[in-house]
């Protein structure tokens, strides 16, 4: 059995375009106004049962089969990669159900579903960004009742999150939270950036591209329109900063790009490699050579390609 | 049957011009005063334009109270609304998920409408204000998320007192109404937290 069930009659498909029932979308389109509306605000939805388990990207599908229509090109990340479980998965799912034209490459795509990253390559205008987000709620660690955090939300009670990242820096001498570092956003809700790593956290600010979120399990969906001030809470004495490496990218050289540590040998022997995929390839392509892409090509784990 | 009584077509293509309509009614919202179109494909009963027409077609339901003018209410659109969206037609403007409000007329004002609540600001009903012409007009200049700068639209036909309606519909923020203007085929959004820089 497959999901694409056919009826005896091999006519059309057992389910509406792009899988969820049009009084579904309306519902989560009219969410989505009022995310726009508000921005940094988690409106509640009715989010649904969905052809794969809640926490595998469950809001981020429902979003993007709501907004998702033939003129649209699908890129969907996992992680910054094109190529991983999560990824490719999502991707056939919108192939199969909405027939959508895919892509890698980021420049392309008008849909960017994302877990965990923001691609290297700066975002346009008229891009839309859909992200997956396990946790939307930025207070929940410090307040586990859903009626607290709302009142917090309603009257900008954010006191608390300043005397947890205070508490790090008396703790540690520096703010620990390296992904999902809460954003003040608009200046008026604190809010969650799903589990971006804190180096992607400038990158939404006064971004061009429209950016989405939804949770699906959690029931949530927030926006942030074009052009939106997103701040990453700090302190005047310890100002907000992204993460840096010692050495560049393995493969194509980029020190500017976030980097994942790659354990390649049981002999202590490691490297770092760009997260996205895309971006490492195309400046492989452009004829960037970082320091093992010889040894890589050699065992066959990369392509050398030669511009 | 008197033709006046009769019902006219909504979507001939419900999936695709719906989503078509939603991207536009998305752009409007999240890029303020961007001026947008739909897709000139359905006839619109009579009093509402072909964008406010559109837009209840992709956004009202069931789930979703509408507050329309009593003439209208009373009229093919009324009658039209309820065939196609099995939206229920509300007398007081604060049940409303949507309203439709003549830009001329002095009543309702906006603070008539749902303006949500402190903990759930997403409740507040969706304003389609009619006006006259969305360019032309006075020029009036916004500022807020979703645009870079300021952003100046020229629209025809708004009462009066709109601008001081629009002000203090963002005083509230993140409580308020969130208004599009409508003519024709063309849609602007202006969401509660755009601000006014300059009216001239």
């Amino acid at each position: 059995m497959t999901i694409h069930q056919m009826p005896a009659d091999n006519t059309k498909p057992a389910y509406n375009y792009a899988y969820l029932d049009e009084q579904t979308k309306r519902m989560i389109r009219r969410a989505l106004l009022k995310a726009v509306a508000v921005p940094g605000y988690q409106v509640p939805f009715g989010s649904r049962e969905m052809p794969l388990a809640r926490g595998w990207g469950t809001g981020g599908i429902q979003i993007t089969a709501a907004i998702i229509g033939p003129a649209d090109t699908l890129k969907v990340i996992d992680q910054g990669a094109d190529d991983t479980t999560n990824a490719v998965s999502i991707r056939r799912f919108f192939e199969r159900t909405a027939d959508a034209r895919t892509c890698e490459a980021t420049d392309d795509a008008t849909i960017i579903q994302t877990r965990h990253r923001i691609p290297e390559a700066p975002l346009k205008p008229g891009q839309v960004i859909v992200y997956q987000v396990p946790t939307p709620e930025p207070l929940r660690r410090l307040e586990p009742r859903e009626a607290e955090t709302r009142k917090m939300h309603a009257w900008a009670e954010y006191g608390l999150m300043q005397v947890k990242l205070y508490e790090d820096i008396a703790r540690y001498g520096e703010i620990t939270k390296t992904y999902d570092y809460p954003v003040m956003v608009n200046g008026r809700y604190v809010m969650a950036p799903s589990p971006i790593p804190k180096f992607d956290n400038p990158k939404m600010h006064m971004s061009p591209a429209l950016q989405l979120f939804g949770a699906g399990r959690e029931k949530r969906i927030y926006a942030l329109p074009p052009y939106t001030s997103v701040r990453s809470l700090d302190f005047e004495d310890h100002p907000f900063r992204i993460q840096s490496w010692t050495q560049p990218c393995g493969l194509c050289g980029a020190g500017d790009s976030y980097l994942d540590e790659v354990v390649i040998d049981d002999q202590g022997g490691r490297m770092f490699v760009c997260s996205d995929s895309h971006y490492c390839e195309t400046r492989r392509a452009e004829g960037h050579r970082g320091t093992m892409l010889g040894d890589a090509a050699a065992s066959g784990l990369v392509e050398e390609t030669t511009p | 049957m008197p033709t006046e009584t009769m019902i006219a077509p909504g979507f001939s293509d419900p999936v695709f011009q719906s989503q078509a309509a939603f991207r536009a009614l998305l752009a409007a919202l999240s890029e303020p005063g961007t001026l947008q179109q739909v897709a000139g494909e359905i006839a619109p009963p009579e009093g509402l334009a072909t964008a406010t027409a559109t837009a209840l077609l992709t956004l009202a339901d069931y789930e979703t109270p509408v507050w329309l003018p009593e003439a209208l209410r009373n009229g093919p659109a009324g009658a039209w609304l309820r065939f196609h969206c099995a939206a229920a037609l509300v007398d007081d403007p604060a049940e409303a998920a949507f309203a439709v409000i003549d830009g001329a007329a002095d009543e309702p004002r906006l603070s008539a409408f749902n303006l949500g609540t402190d903990q759930f600001p997403d409740r507040s009903t969706t304003v389609i204000v009619q006006v006259a012409g969305l360019e032309g007009g006075p020029a009036i200049t916004f500022s807020g998320p979703g645009i870079p700068g300021t952003r100046t639209i020229t629209s025809q036909g708004l009462r009066a007192r709109f601008i001081d309606e629009l002000h203090e519909n963002n005083a509230i923020y993140p409580l308020g109404v969130d208004v599009l203007l409508a003519h024709g085929e063309g849609l602007i959004g202006l969401p509660r937290s755009t601000q006014i820089e300059e009216v001239r």
